[in-house]
């Protein structure tokens, strides 16, 4: 056990290393969280598919949900608990509320370093002519 | 000392199995579903069958009404144009994204193949697309079950949920299908916003306008073909598609082969 | 075991070297693919399937042709073959990595490639391909190393092995067997709807399998102190030479039936290889090489005098194996989507990214099976000495 000292020293270094982001956050000037701009029709709205706070979290399930639902049981038409109705289209219902994709999705996506694939194929910017 | 390290481990285990109910007991608490839970349904004007088909009225045809067709659908659905001009003459052949397209009768019937033919026919512009099969070869192939055959009789694709393989496209036998070999963006004219494009690395063809049928309206091609496209259900047999087909002799591609196809052709 | 690994020469060194730079130039060019897409390649939308599919074809083959060695060992005690038995293990385990690389590199999207196992689909041959080809890695890799070790501690390899060991002689029938399956059920592709396109593919697997593994055997001997033997090699070559004259012999029958029935449908995809169709013939050539290969190589291992020649066996070897690599990779994919189901000719031959991808997955079965080798050697060095 003669290296005793190195092997200790060596976890200490580790442990720092691998808890930097937080010492980081602690000490350096913090990125404020994005704010998102909503649309003056998503403003009117004032309640989104589902209550914000669902939204926020679970936004992606609900997406996946939809997109099986439309492609795989050939059903178009969502009806929220209040019995609201939407079409399930992430271009045509979400995106025709957040036409603001720069201002809105693309600000907390950003942010969280996230990259989601939808844009690939669903079209971003309906209201834009292009 | 020996006993020791079975003691850790028994209560490390004890203590993970503790700790993995959390998540479930919260999941449970947060399930409160008082009331009417979300649900989903289809549009009010959405058509429905048992077995989409068509019927090709090919002695209606001529070049530019084919050519009209073709345009519609593929410019309804985002389908690039990726030609010589853009990327040379057998890159253009490789990486072509067709759904429908034309062709001649002896391409479009490979086993009907005469020395000796009608002059009007062999000229004759033939349509060709998915035929929507009712066993459909490629719905067996494919192993994510990212293309399927839905209870309306349409073969669709989910391209959330495809590989890229390309399995279904050598189990097709008519050809009906195309591979985004690279991104499709740049190549499409004119981007129909109501309807997504692709990504590379997937496989397309043509979905009967699913999207359409979900919303009352017919096909773009039978919408564009002037009256030389029918379709309907097959299986109704007050359709009006049943009825064209009571009326006129018709034929499918490669039939011997047990698929079963759902486009006639009336020559 | 694993230090015996790490215990070499500068040649091993440089060997490994080598294999490293090859798999990195590799690595390069499929994050090329990755960004561009499939269309570095030369497939297109009539041979959608090309380069990357024919490895696995290829290499699906060589796995199945370890149950050569096990199958007479384990099944018919035939006790010669117990000293190589792990070659063959071996051999299988890194044929199945190129198997599998090549898979995950013709997809056009990889990172969904856990779809498969997610959404289990039992009508899709490709699902049960994924099944078996996993279940004889891990098959081979289990027993492979248990009777290794149990030879390195000089002990009879622990029991509840055996019945693992009998479970891999179907397995590897099934590895070739749903990978025929993959083509021979598909009813647009007349090229391949054959029943014999099974029993031709095991035939070549039996060539092709052994015949690689008789050349590895010989380097053995020449680089390291362990020899794998003089009967197994000359076992092997007749497993070889009966296995060749029946892939030759089946591919006679598919000429017969095609040529004598006289139908367009049979006759085309084959006159596409040998003599060109509509002006195009780019694998013509590469046709004739491919069964003047495996002739000529039938014609040295036939006679006693030259197989037992061991010079003369290993360009045997080296000969069927390319031919039966150009027929079966090559030859068979391109054919069966030429001319296409519209009777229209697109041809394909692979690109250099394409090449070069498939190079680096070769480079990393030929990493796997170095160190797993280098592992056997070192044991058997050790318990001979």
């Amino acid at each position: 056990m003669n290296d005793k000292g190195k092997i200790i020293a060596g976890i200490i270094i580790f442990f720092a290393m691998v808890t930097s982001p937080f010492w980081y956050n602690m000490f350096m000037e913090k990125t404020p969280p994005p704010k998102v701009v909503l649309t003056a029709k998503a403003q009117a709205a004032e309640k989104c598919v589902r209550d914000t706070k669902y939204m926020k979290a679970n936004h992606m399930q609900l997406l996946d949900e939809w997109r099986d639902t439309v492609v795989r049981k050939a059903e178009r038409i969502y009806v929220n608990a209040e019995g609201k109705e939407f079409t399930m289209s992430l271009t045509k219902t979400c995106l025709d509320c957040h036409s603001n994709y720069t201002e809105f999705c693309e600000r907390c996506h950003q942010y969280a370093s996230i990259e989601p694939h939808c844009w690939d194929c669903h079209i971003n910017n309906p209201k834009e002519n292009n | 000392m020996e006993d020791s390290r079975r003691q850790f481990l028994k209560i490390a285990g004890v203590a993970a199995l503790g700790m993995g109910t959390v998540p479930v007991v919260k999941a449970v608490a947060a399930s409160g579903g008082h009331g009417p839970q979300p649900h989903t349904r289809k549009g009010d004007d959405a058509l429905s069958a048992t077995q989409w088909g068509l019927v090709i009225d090919t002695t209606k045809m001529n070049h530019e009404l084919v050519e009209h067709i073709v345009e519609a659908c593929h410019k309804t659905h985002n389908v690039p144009a990726i030609t010589a001009d853009k990327v040379g003459e057998k890159t253009a052949i490789a990486h072509e994204i067709k759904w429908i397209w034309e062709t001649h009768y002896h391409h479009a019937f490979t086993d009907k193949h005469s020395n000796y033919m009608s002059e009007d026919v062999e000229e004759r512009p033939f349509l060709v697309l998915c035929n929507h099969c009712e066993e459909p070869p490629c719905t067996q192939a494919c192993p994510t079950e990212a293309t399927f055959k839905r209870p309306d009789g349409i073969v669709i694709m989910d391209f959330h949920r495809c590989i890229g393989c390309r399995f279904c496209m050598a189990a097709c036998p008519y050809g009906s299908r195309s591979f985004n070999f690279r991104d499709p963006r740049p190549f499409i004219e004119e981007t129909n916003l109501a309807f997504p494009t692709r990504s590379k690395g997937v496989v397309e063809k043509c979905n009967f306008c699913a999207e359409r049928l979900a919303v009352g309206q017919a096909p773009a091609c039978v919408e564009a073909s002037e009256g030389a496209i029918v379709f309907g259900d097959l299986e109704d047999p007050n359709s009006e598609i049943r009825e064209v087909l009571r009326e006129h002799y018709t034929i499918r591609r490669k039939v011997t082969l047990g698929t079963g196809p759902a486009v006639y052709y009336i020559i | 075991m694993l230090e015996y690994a790490i215990k070499g020469d500068k040649k091993y060194y440089g060997w490994i070297a080598v294999l490293l730079g090859l798999i990195g130039v590799g690595f390069g060019f499929y994050l090329w693919q990755l960004k561009f897409g499939l269309g570095i390649t030369g497939l297109s939308r009539d041979v959608s399937w090309g380069f990357y599919i024919a490895q696995l074809t290829y290499m699906v083959g060589v796995a199945a042709g370890g149950v050569m060695v096990v199958l007479p060992c384990y099944l018919h005690d035939y006790k010669a073959f117990g000293r190589i038995t792990v070659l063959g293990e071996f051999l299988a385990i890194a044929a199945l990595i190129v198997c599998m690389l090549s898979v995950v590199v013709d997809l056009g999207q990889p990172m969904r490639v856990l779809n498969v196992i997610l959404h289990p689909s039992p009508h899709s041959m490709l699902f049960y391909d994924m099944l078996v080809l996993n279940g004889y890695l891990l098959l081979n890799l289990i027993v492979g190393w248990n009777v290794l070790q149990a030879e390195r501690n000089g002990t009879h390899y622990p029991m509840w092995v055996k019945p693992l060991i009998y479970l891999s002689i179907p397995f590897a029938i099934s590895i070739h067997t749903v990978t025929a399956f993959l083509y021979c059920g598909l009813p647009g592709r007349h090229f391949w709807l054959t029943a014999i396109l099974a029993p031709r593919f095991l035939a070549s697997a039996f060539a092709a399998g052994p015949a690689l593994l008789v050349i590895l055997a010989l380097i053995i001997r020449k680089v390291s102190d362990f020899d794998p033997g003089r009967e197994q090699i000359q076992t092997l070559a007749k497993i070889i030479t009966y296995a060749l004259i029946a892939n030759l012999f089946f591919f006679g029958c598919e000429l017969f039936v095609a040529f004598y029935s006289n139908i367009p449908g049979h006759m085309d995809h084959i006159k596409y290889l040998f003599v060109g169709m509509h002006g195009h013939g780019v694998l013509v050539p590469w046709m004739w090489s491919s069964m003047a290969l495996m002739v000529l190589a039938l014609i040295l291992l036939i006679p006693p005098i030259t197989r037992q020649n061991e010079s003369v066996l290993a360009v045997a070897c080296i000969m069927l194996f390319i031919g039966a690599w150009i027929d079966k990779g090559l030859g068979l994919i391109s054919a069966g989507f030429v001319p296409n189901p519209l009777h229209e000719v697109n041809e394909y031959l692979p690109t250099f990214p394409e090449v070069m991808i498939t190079i680096g997955v070769y480079a990393i079965g030929a990493l796997v099976l170095t160190i797993l080798y280098k592992i056997t050697i070192g044991v058997k060095e050790e318990v001979r000495a």
